[in-house]
Parts: structure tokens; C-alpha cells; sequence
């Protein structure tokens, strides 16, 4: 598989760029692999490509019912950011900012990570209070987090509404500088194609519909809609249709399914050059390179598989940005959707074995997984290849749900993405 | 936008509403002799079906009052309202 580099960009444009050739294989199943990843999102795509490269497994396959990236790894806002409150979760989402910062290299595939900054406001005394303690413990744990002013934050947002009688008056906030953002689609396909050069089956439009099981009950293999598929070990990275696998293979998940909306503007001239999230409103909004404000916020307010995503949200997302940065009340916005995303109790995801051997899991990511699929690929494949969990892995284990070991990232910091 | 048949005050719109999560859920008792895993059960594990779930509302902006409802997770569908207290099936 050819190298992408500026020179083969320039060779291509003068052959009008027909030698172009798959970013990667799509090969039928094998009758067994040594691991089998089920989910094509960026987490199953990551494991497999790390199983390989990290551990030397190349009999990998990753299975994925329907296209790479379809979930919600390319219907997401792609805000990267690792200022957490509690040190387990600092540790682990700053070990994967720190891969994002050297991704497009790794991958040779440009994933556009851009480390633009991300401002958290802080709109009453109250929400200052709580800031100031997160930015606290973020420096404690060594992650960068600064507070900020409201001079300052009128300088990087001009279109926020600062004065004493907005509707949301700003009183300051928390910047990570090396928060950002990267390219959704990027993500899934660098590691597709990086795991397909290592030796990697990627196979599409092939759902798992059941597990195979020996006489001790171990995990032997999954059934699929492309026929049977022994494998040594199993991995489990669906996000938001964990319970459905989980069901399958008989054992139970804290994960409850809710739909995660989001916008995208018509394309503007640059009016933002940062990432800015409220905490009073939930509301988020960022600027893509194309143009589009990309708008996000909270949960829809019941479990769904639907991913549509319901109007009550919608409102009350676009709402409060428009009362926020009034200035864009007149914008329209090109498209709507919803991603499924896995809600845990305590907002961090679980990692590791399940209580059916041989079945290893990735999920509860909820609404911000993204920014986690360079650490989550890491830490599944070095579980799956070495048989024990990962140092920043094992304090996510299901186990915490019964001995109350909980992380507890909804009340510390109190915002998702 | 759902349009849920609060059991006391009929049709309402679902932003009069809060979920409260699957319904039929029994605490276990006595408590002094629950165990870890039964307690974590009780507590986080629930039914996340893809399709028809059993859940609990409040009609939190009307009379208050909770009730069950079973809903499809896929089309939001609702076929079925009955009151706390009231068997499932
Ligand atoms: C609107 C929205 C905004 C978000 N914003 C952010 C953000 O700004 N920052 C951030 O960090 N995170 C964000 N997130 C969360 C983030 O998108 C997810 O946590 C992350 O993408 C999860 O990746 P994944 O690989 O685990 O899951 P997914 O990308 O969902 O991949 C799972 C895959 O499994 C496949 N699958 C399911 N069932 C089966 C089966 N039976 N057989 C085979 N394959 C199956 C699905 O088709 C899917 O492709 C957002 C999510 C949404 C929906
Ligand atoms: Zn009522």
C-alpha cells in the first residue's frame, strides 16, 4: 500500500488523480482469526491496528455491520480535551491526547488534529467555584488547565455575548490549550487503513448475531450474517449497542442507550477559532475548517436506539446558543443527526474482561469517546494480547459497579464531550 | 415529540415528563444481608433492550403523579400505560 505524502499528492494531480487505490483491503472472512473485533467505529479500529502494531497480532479481524465509522464515531463533534477531574480518568485521557499529538505521523493519514483550545464557561459565582476546583485538579494530575477571564474570553469568542445583561453572563472559565479538535472520518479510516497494511481484516456489512461457546463456556468465535467465525479471543467495542451484544453473550451492563444530538451550520466565513462549551447551558459550539459551526449539547431526555434525535433537545441546544451569541440567530443550519451513545452511572467507561471468558470489552464512553479512541485501542489490545488489563485500564474494570469504586466524572466535572 | 396518556390527567406532551428508568425494579431486602453483587444489580444493571421496555415517568409539570409505560426504543412507540402499583403483563 502506497505511502500519502505531498510529492504523491503533486504526482496524482498531474494524472488527474487516477492512481489512487483502496485505503484498505476488504477481504471475506477467514474461518478463524486469533482476535476478532466486533464494532468498526474508531475504538475497534484503533484496538486492532495496536494488536498489531504494539503486539504483533496480525491474524486480527475487525467486524462491523455496516460501514466504518457509521456510528458514532463519524457523528460526532470530535472535541479533544483531557482537563478531567478525577486522576484515573486524567491519566487516561491525557495518555491519549498525547497519542493524538503524533497521530497523522503514526498513521501517515492526516487526521487534522487541531489543538485549538477548548473554554469551559463559568457563568454564575457558583460555577466559577467548581471550575476553579477542576482546573485544580487537573494541574495536580499534570494535565494543563488554566482559568481564564472574562477579557480573555471576550477576546477568543468575539460572538459571545459578555455583558452584564446576557442572557448567560459570562464570569470566567477554564482553557486546556492543548484541547482541540480532529477529523471524525480521519480517525476511523488512518487506523483502517494503517491496521489493513499490518495485516488486518476489515470486514463491512457483516453483523454479529450471536456467540459461539465451548462446553466450559468460554467464547470460541461469533456468528455473523457472513456465516461462523472462530476466534482466540473477542473484543466488544459497539458503544451504544453494548446490551444488545452483551444479551447475546449472556452477562448484564450498567449501559443505558440514549441518543446524543448534533448541528452543523451552513459554511461562514472564520468566526471562531476555538472550542467553547457552557456550563450552564450544556450547549458547545466550534468551527470546522470548511466553515460549519458544529453544535452540540445534552442527552435526549429518554433511552433510544433511534438515531434521529428529538425536537424538545434540538430547541432547547439551539436555543440557549442563540441566546449566548446572538449574532448567529440568523444562521441556518445545513444538517441535523444522532449518534446512540452508552451512558455508565459514574460517566467513565468500562474496560476489560466481561464475566464471559474469553469476551473483553470496551464501552460507556457516552458522550465523549472520541477524544479516547487512541487510549481505548491501546488498552483493549494490550488486555486481548497479554491476558491482563493495562495500568490506566484497570481502574475502569466492571467490577467497580459492585464495590463501589465508582469515578465518578458526571458530578465532578459535571460536563461530557 | 411523544405524546404520552398521563393515567391521571390523559395525553400530554413528553416535555411535561421525566423518565425514571425501567419499571419493576425490586429493592432487595433485608438490606443487612444483600450482597455486593445483588446490591450493584439492583442499583446499575437494568434492561436496555433494543425494542419494547418497561419504564417509569412522572408527570413532573403536571399532577406529579408516577406511572409505567411500555415503550419501543427503536420507533419511541407507546402500547401501553398502567399505574405503580398495578401488575406488568
Ligand atoms: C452527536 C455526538 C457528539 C459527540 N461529541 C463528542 C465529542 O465532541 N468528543 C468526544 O470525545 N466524543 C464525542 N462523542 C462520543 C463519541 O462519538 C463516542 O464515544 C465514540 O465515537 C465511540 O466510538 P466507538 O468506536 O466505541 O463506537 P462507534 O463509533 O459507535 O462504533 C461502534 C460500531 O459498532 C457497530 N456495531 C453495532 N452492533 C454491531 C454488531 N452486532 N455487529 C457488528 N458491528 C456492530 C456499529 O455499526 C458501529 O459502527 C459524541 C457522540 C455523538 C453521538
Ligand atoms: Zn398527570
Amino acid at each position: 500500500m502506497e505511502r500519502y505524502s505531498a510529492w504523491r499528492l503533486f504526482r496524482e494531480a498531474l494524472n488527474g488523480h487516477r492512481g489512487w487505490t483502496p485505503a484498505w483491503r476488504s477481504p471475506s472472512p477467514k474461518r478463524r482469526y486469533d482476535a476478532v473485533i466486533i464494532g468498526g467505529g474508531g475504538h475497534g479500529l484503533a484496538t486492532a491496528y495496536y494488536l498489531a502494531k504494539n503486539h504483533g497480532m496480525t491474524n486480527v479481524a475487525v467486524v462491523e455491520r455496516g460501514w466504518l465509522g457509521g456510528g458514532n464515531t463519524g457523528r460526532n463533534t470530535t472535541i479533544v480535551r483531557s482537563n478531567y477531574y478525577h486522576r484515573e480518568s486524567a491519566r487516561l485521557y491525557d495518555f491519549s491526547v498525547r497519542l493524538y499529538e503524533s497521530l497523522s505521523r503514526e498513521l501517515n493519514y492526516n487526521v487534522m488534529f487541531s489543538q485549538r483550545g477548548v473554554i469551559t464557561l463559568a457563568h454564575s459565582r457558583h460555577d466559577l467555584e467548581v471550575v476553579a476546583r477542576w482546573a485544580g485538579a487537573a494541574q495536580l494530575h499534570g494535565v494543563d488547565a488554566e482559568m481564564v477571564s472574562v477579557d480573555e474570553i471576550k477576546r477568543r469568542i468575539p460572538l459571545l455575548d459578555t455583558s452584564p445583561s446576557a442572557r448567560f453572563p459570562v464570569w470566567g472559565g477554564l482553557m486546556q490549550r492543548r484541547g482541540g479538535t480532529a477529523r471524525h472520518d480521519a480517525v476511523a479510516w488512518g487506523y483502517a487503513r494503517a491496521a489493513s497494511r499490518l495485516g488486518v481484516d476489515i470486514i463491512q456489512n457483516c453483523e454479529v448475531t450471536g456467540f459461539s461457546r465451548n462446553e466450559r463456556g468460554r467464547v470460541v468465535g461469533v456468528e455473523t450474517s457472513l456465516g461462523p467465525i472462530a476466534a482466540g479471543v473477542v473484543g466488544l467495542a459497539v458503544a451504544g449497542h453494548s446490551t444488545v451484544l452483551a444479551d447475546l453473550a449472556g452477562f448484564r451492563l450498567p449501559v443505558t442507550s440514549y441518543a446524543l444530538q448534533a448541528f452543523v451550520s451552513e459554511p461562514l466565513k472564520p468566526v471562531m477559532d476555538t472550542v467553547m462549551l457552557s456550563l450552564a447551558t450544556g450547549a458547545y459550539i466550534s468551527q470546522s475548517d470548511k466553515g460549519g459551526l458544529v453544535i452540540g449539547g445534552g442527552l435526549d431526555l429518554y433511552p433510544s436506539y433511534a438515531q434521529r434525535g428529538n425536537l424538545p433537545t434540538a430547541q432547547r441546544v439551539i436555543g440557549a446558543l442563540a441566546d449566548q451569541m446572538p449574532a448567529l440567530g440568523r444562521v441556518r443550519l445545513l444538517r441535523q443527526w444522532a449518534g446512540i451513545v452508552d451512558v455508565v452511572p459514574d460517566s467513565s467507561p468500562i474496560l476489560g474482561e466481561t464475566p464471559v471468558e474469553g469476551l473483553f470489552i470496551n464501552c460507556g464512553w457516552g458522550t465523549g469517546g472520541f477524544k479516547a479512541i487512541p487510549a481505548g485501542g491501546t488498552l483493549l489490545a494490550h488486555h486481548l494480547a497479554t491476558g491482563e488489563p493495562h495500568p490506566l485500564a484497570e481502574p475502569f474494570g466492571l467490577r467497580r459497579f459492585a464495590t463501589g469504586a465508582l469515578i465518578d466524572e458526571a458530578a465532578a466535572s459535571g460536563i461530557a464531550h | 415529540m411523544l405524546l404520552i396518556a398521563c393515567p391521571w390527567c390523559g395525553p400530554r406532551d413528553e416535555t411535561e415528563f421525566v423518565n425514571g428508568g425501567e419499571a419493576h425494579i425490586d429493592r432487595p431486602t433485608p438490606a443487612e444481608s444483600v450482597s455486593d453483587a445483588d446490591w450493584a444489580a439492583y442499583l446499575f444493571f437494568h434492561d436496555n433492550p433494543r425494542g419494547w421496555l418497561a419504564e417509569r415517568w412522572v408527570h413532573a409539570f403536571g399532577c406529579r403523579q408516577w406511572f409505567n409505560v411500555e415503550r419501543d426504543t427503536v420507533t419511541h412507540e407507546i402500547r401501553r400505560v398502567w399505574r405503580l402499583g398495578e401488575p406488568r403483563a
